[in-house]
């Protein structure tokens, strides 16, 4: 009879699973293999192996699948998937100076030690929508593999090259970290985020946040709701050996992930009278291959540590609670949730407000205009 | 030999590892220690929804048993779809078995309601969050609200009921409204109606406050003083249904839900699915029984 729209909910929501499955399969095409999507969807794979945190390229494909190309719910799965392992170690500090490198840029200087490496990037192409992809076969695949031939090149170990914060460093250009800089290293996926949190969990919480919340931030600090219009010192891309000390104090090497770091150099000016002004930092470091993220990473991370109290992109809670993609989609989400008993006690007080306004004998025609009489109260 | 695991879906019983299981049992003793108090905790991604239970399904998922009978509700009803979902969930991770029956749950999860039928001291009863912070409508930030529950600084709070009060001529706060807990911490109680709040004060049974996303546990401990905010002229009341009956079983003395027909009228029925089932069935029910409940004519 319908008295309430979510009877039957168990029924309406076995069927909408399956439904959702028929819309993920009802064209017949041949189903999209997980190795396709790791390779060919690989910025995609990237995206979400950083929002889930957790660096899984196969295990990010498949979710990507699961969720139809959905890149929220892709990382949504990822994050639950981790909630199943127990954490068993902590890995070393890695060491970017012992990055094999792909893509290795700076903006500051023109050369660099070690030169620049443009890389994979698309950020020099015209995009013309290629329309030629929709004939894409097998064939043409090979043929441009062939044309291609060996020239990728090997990636370059960084090797005993300065980074370019070195080069300010050494002239005592980059002012060094504040002493009083809470330096204490915390797990934010162990322990709830406290204010004001400590440079580790704001790095941390910016790794795993969603790409296109912190650029709408960073960006908000570049076009004056900010303080930073920095450059970037050196974009680096490229894999990092990860190690991790077993139970006799060894360290062990066990494997490589990709990650892109960004360092983005700030002229701070001088706070007070003789004071010289000086360069800053502002640090990102992502999995996978994510310029976007890295750049916006290292604005708010130097944004957040000036924090002028005007300026959404230097608030720490204004910005790690509202970039989290994962929380921010759950909850604005919720909202489909039935919410008719606070509806129904809400209702309870505004109607009683109106009947006190009438008796009161304020702005009757107001009332009336607001559909008072389906206010009225069943006898 | 060593097994490849790969692909195999092996969930720790309960879906969470044991490792988080035990941080979050923790914290819930250090909760019901400084009952009101909120706690900050680990908060682990469940393949749920922020915002959509992971609190209580922290909770529950951290203390159930296999013996457990577990009830949910939502919106007080058994059969709401989120309901149903996080059911399902809950049964295919531990096995446990499940009801609608208040009375033979020993533990029920719930969102914005409080059961019509009394509960007991060999229940537990888990209570999903959306928002803990009572302070939260006064003050935004976390670092500051977290201040003024330590300094017991509720100026702020009061100031706004009384605000309230001035402009609309009574405090405007639905569901959800705040109460302070053992004389000390004012506690959000989620969005469940003033109706269920005289419910919490010095109950039988131990209420536990998952808020996921906000990564905070809270409890309010049996036998404690639980006082919704309310000043010595301005009292606090119930929800009003002005004599409404339920058209189905001409029950008044529950919390109902107003159901409109596809011509417009306009009926109410109770709003627990499983207290009007039981209404419908002439079984006996021992309701909640306050102050408030009982100044209502019969």
């Amino acid at each position: 009879m319908g008295y309430v729209a979510v009877k039957g909910g168990a029924d309406a929501i076995a069927h909408a699973r399956e439904l959702v499955e028929f819309y993920r399969l009802r064209e017949q095409t041949p189903p999209v293999t997980v190795r396709q999507i790791s390779s060919q969807m690989r910025l995609a794979v990237d995206k979400v192996m950083g929002e889930g945190g957790l660096y899984a390229p196969e295990y990010a494909a498949i979710a990507l699948k699961q969720s139809e190309g959905e890149v929220f719910e892709a990382a949504f799965i990822l994050r639950a998937f981790i909630t199943t392992l127990q954490r068993r170690y902590y890995s070393e500090t890695i060491d970017t100076r012992e990055m094999f490198i792909r893509r290795k840029i700076s903006a500051s200087f023109r050369e660099i030690p070690g030169g620049q490496v443009l890389g994979p990037t698309r950020d020099y192409t015209q995009r013309l929508l290629d329309t030629s992809l929709a004939e894409e076969t097998a064939e043409t695949v090979s043929q441009f593999l062939t044309k291609f031939g060996d020239r990728a090149e090997k990636p370059v170990e960084a090797g005993p090259y300065d980074k370019v914060v070195d080069l300010l460093r050494r002239e005592g250009l980059l002012k060094p970290v504040n002493a009083d800089e809470d330096r204490a290293l915390k797990d934010i996926t162990r322990e709830a985020i406290r204010f004001p949190a400590p440079r580790s969990a704001r790095l941390q919480m910016m790794a795993r946040a969603e790409t296109g919340g912190l650029m709408a931030l960073g960006y908000s600090s570049l076009r004056g709701f900010g303080n930073t219009h920095p450059i970037v010192g050196e974009l680096r891309y490229g894999s990092v050996p990860v190690r991790v000390k077993d139970p006799t104090g060894r360290v062990r090497y066990i494997g490589r992930i990709e990650v892109t770091e960004a360092e983005m150099v700030t002229e701070m000016p001088s706070g007070k009278k003789n004071e010289v002004p000086h360069f800053t930092m502002g640090y990102g470091l992502c999995f996978g291959q994510n310029d976007t993220k890295a750049i916006n990473m290292g604005i708010l991370d130097r944004n957040m540590r000036s924090p002028d109290g005007r300026s959404p992109a230097t608030d720490q809670e204004f910005v790690l609670y509202h970039t989290e993609g994962v929380e921010g989609m759950g909850f604005t989400n919720h909202l489909k949730l039935p919410h008719y008993v606070s509806f129904q006690a809400s209702l309870s007080n505004v109607r009683a407000a109106m009947r006190r306004a009438d008796a009161a004998n304020v702005a009757p025609e107001v009332s009336a205009a607001n559909g008072r009489e389906n206010a009225k109260e069943p006898a | 030999m060593i097994e490849n695991t790969k692909y195999k879906n092996r969930w720790n019983f309960a879906f969470i590892d044991e490792s988080t299981k035990k941080e979050i049992r923790r914290k819930l003793l250090k909760a019901v220690a400084i009952p009101g108090y909120q706690c900050p905790y680990s908060s682990p991604e469940m393949p749920i929804s922020r915002g959509w239970g992971t609190g209580g399904l922290h909770v529950t998922l951290a203390i159930i048993g296999r013996e457990d009978i577990f009830k949910i509700i939502d919106q007080g009803s058994d059969a709401s779809v989120n309901a149903c979902n996080l059911r399902d969930f809950v049964h295919a991770m531990t096995g446990c078995g499940t009801t609608f029956d208040t009375r033979k749950a020993t533990l029920i999860q719930t969102r914005h309601r409080i059961t019509e039928e009394a509960l007991t001291d060999k229940q537990i009863y888990v209570l999903q969050v959306p928002q803990p912070e009572p302070l939260r409508s006064v003050e935004r930030y976390e670092y500051r609200t977290r201040q003024m529950h330590g300094e017991a600084d509720y100026a702020k709070m009061w100031v706004s009921l009384y605000e309230s009060y001035v402009r609309h001529g009574d405090i405007l706060l639905g569901a959800g409204y705040p109460v302070r807990v053992n004389g000390r911490y004012i506690m959000a109680t989620t969005p469940i109606p003033r109706w269920d709040i005289p419910n919490l004060h010095q109950a039988e049974t131990p209420y536990l406050f998952g808020a996921g996303r906000e990564k905070r546990l809270y409890a309010i401990p049996p036998h404690t003083t639980v006082e919704p905010l309310e000043f010595e002229d301005v009292r606090f009341h119930i929800e009003d249904f002005s004599g409404a009956l339920c058209y189905q079983t001409g029950y008044g003395k529950a919390f109902l839900d107003e159901i409109y027909g596809d011509d417009g009228s306009r009926q109410w029925v109770v709003n627990d699915s499983n207290f009007l089932d039981k209404l419908k069935n002439g079984e006996t029910i021992v309701p909640f029984m306050n102050p408030y409940l009982e100044k209502l004519p019969s």
